[in-house]
């Protein structure tokens, strides 16, 4: 567990360095809804209907901006080989990468949502119920995008390819998160399931991110 | 056998094979490695030392063929002096590549740090690491700012840190002056001393006297 939390650590302070993803995530996340606020234009009835849905597909894509580097920046210098070695489970090294990832690029967006929200006019009833969903949902972004990260590992412009390789695995989580942010907003009874589904994937991303990319890592190292 | 040695770990290595991407890199490598020895890896550019080094440290599978640790004759060890929980081959060695391991944007006490508590255990091996690779004119710099052979010397301080009693180092003297390369020398025959083993591929910049294990090259017909 030392061993993971050191991990953790090192990467999270990485992050907010310079040369660090983490601003680029939420900076990403920023422009974005900026972009979809100028595109709707001043059509605010319109704009706070779509800003649930805009912001959870937003937070989605600003978590792709920082994943395909998840591995790669270590693999490139060699401290991956130094986390290989010393990890006992190669999977738990790979949890503490994403754990270190949502720390560093997922909660720093799920921080800044409320003042992106302000941007693309979202009800004011819809503030808890995005964060709540944002809160739950997010870690499954960074526990599945860790899959795609693995894979992509060691190939040149591997940012696309993890886009690509983590799309699917990022649908559950956004058809779910958006429908508790909207759910939630007109205290409709789904808010509840939606909300616990959202955390289901998550748990359940927890366990195959880690695993899928542990094994993924193994294949990489050796080609 | 002295009792005052730390570690006291060999490895034994039969008829090891590994291939790349499909390619066989070298077949039927045979060998011991006694607790407190060194070896010199030799031999031709694509002969397969990086791959033999990985594949014993455990990064890299082999194809065929095992390699083992054993513990040396004499005195057991107690099961708290091994340097892991198991005594298997990953968690008694540690492997120092080509790329130094290190970040441009840490310096280098947190890079020492964050060893120690990767290795689990090693905080008390800092101070010797860093005086054994003379790190303190330049360990409060950002790794990005030292030289080539400054990070090379950061990133080789973790063997020491890690305490672990196997070494795999391969061309640990790439971008080190004569007088670095010379400290790592008396740093292996100390480790040496301690009962440590270490395989170290080098291209005679290595001050070193110790018997060597050639690795040929394959012809091109085998390889395809």
């Amino acid at each position: 567990m030392r061993a993971q939390l050191a991990v953790i650590g090192r990467d999270v302070s990485l992050a907010f360095r310079s040369g660090g993803g983490a601003l680029h995530s939420v900076i990403f996340f920023a422009l974005a809804a900026l972009v979809f606020a100028l595109a709707i234009g001043p059509d605010l009835a319109l704009l706070s209907g779509l800003a649930a849905p805009i912001l959870w597909a937003i937070a989605l894509l600003s978590a792709l901006v920082s994943l395909d580097r998840l591995f790669q920046a270590d693999f490139e210098d060699g401290s991956l080989d130094t986390i290989v070695e010393t990890a006992d489970f190669l999977e738990l090294s790979v949890l503490a990468k994403s754990v270190a990832h949502w720390l560093s690029a997922g909660l720093p967006v799920v921080l800044a949502a409320p003042a992106v929200a302000l941007l693309l006019n979202l009800p004011a009833e819809g503030y808890a119920p995005l964060l709540l969903s944002l809160l739950v949902g997010t870690p499954a972004l960074s526990f599945l995008g860790a899959i795609g990260a693995a894979v992509a590992l060691g190939l040149r412009r591997a940012s696309i390819l993890v886009a690509i390789l983590s799309g699917p695995l990022f649908a559950p989580a956004l058809i779910f998160g958006v429908g508790a942010a909207r759910a939630g907003a007109v205290d409709s009874p789904q808010f509840l399931p939606a909300i616990l589904l959202l955390g289901a994937i998550t748990l359940f991303g927890a366990l195959l991110g880690p695993i899928a990319g542990a094994a993924a890592i193994r294949l990489n190292m050796t080609a | 056998m002295s009792e005052s040695r730390r570690h006291n770990l060999g490895l034994r290595v039969e008829g090891l094979a590994a291939a790349r991407g499909g390619r066989v890199i070298f077949e039927s490598a045979s060998f011991v490695l006694e607790p407190g020895a060194t070896l010199l890896l030799k031999g031709p550019n694509g002969a397969g030392k990086t791959t033999l080094l990985r594949t014993l440290a455990g990064l890299a599978p082999a194809a065929r063929g095992t390699a083992e640790t054993y513990l040396d004759g004499g005195p057991r060890l107690r099961l708290d002096e091994l340097p892991a929980p198991r005594p298997d081959r990953r968690a008694a060695s540690i492997y120092a590549g080509h790329a130094d391991g290190v970040k441009a944007s840490m310096t280098g006490v947190e890079h020492l740090r964050f060893w120690a508590r990767l290795y689990e255990g090693g905080a008390d091996r800092i101070e010797i690491a860093a005086g054994a690779f003379d790190l303190a004119p330049f360990v409060h710099l950002r790794a990005g700012a030292m030289s080539a052979g400054q990070r090379r010397r950061l990133g080789l301080a973790r063997l020491v840190i890690s305490g672990k009693p196997i070494w795999l180092l391969d061309e640990p003297t790439a971008a080190m002056d004569a007088v670095a390369a010379a400290r790592l020398a008396a740093l292996i025959l100390a480790h040496n001393a301690e009962g440590g083993a270490a395989l170290v591929a080098t291209h005679d910049k290595l001050p070193i006297e110790a018997p060597a294990l050639i690795l040929d090259a394959r012809p091109p017909a085998e390889t395809q």
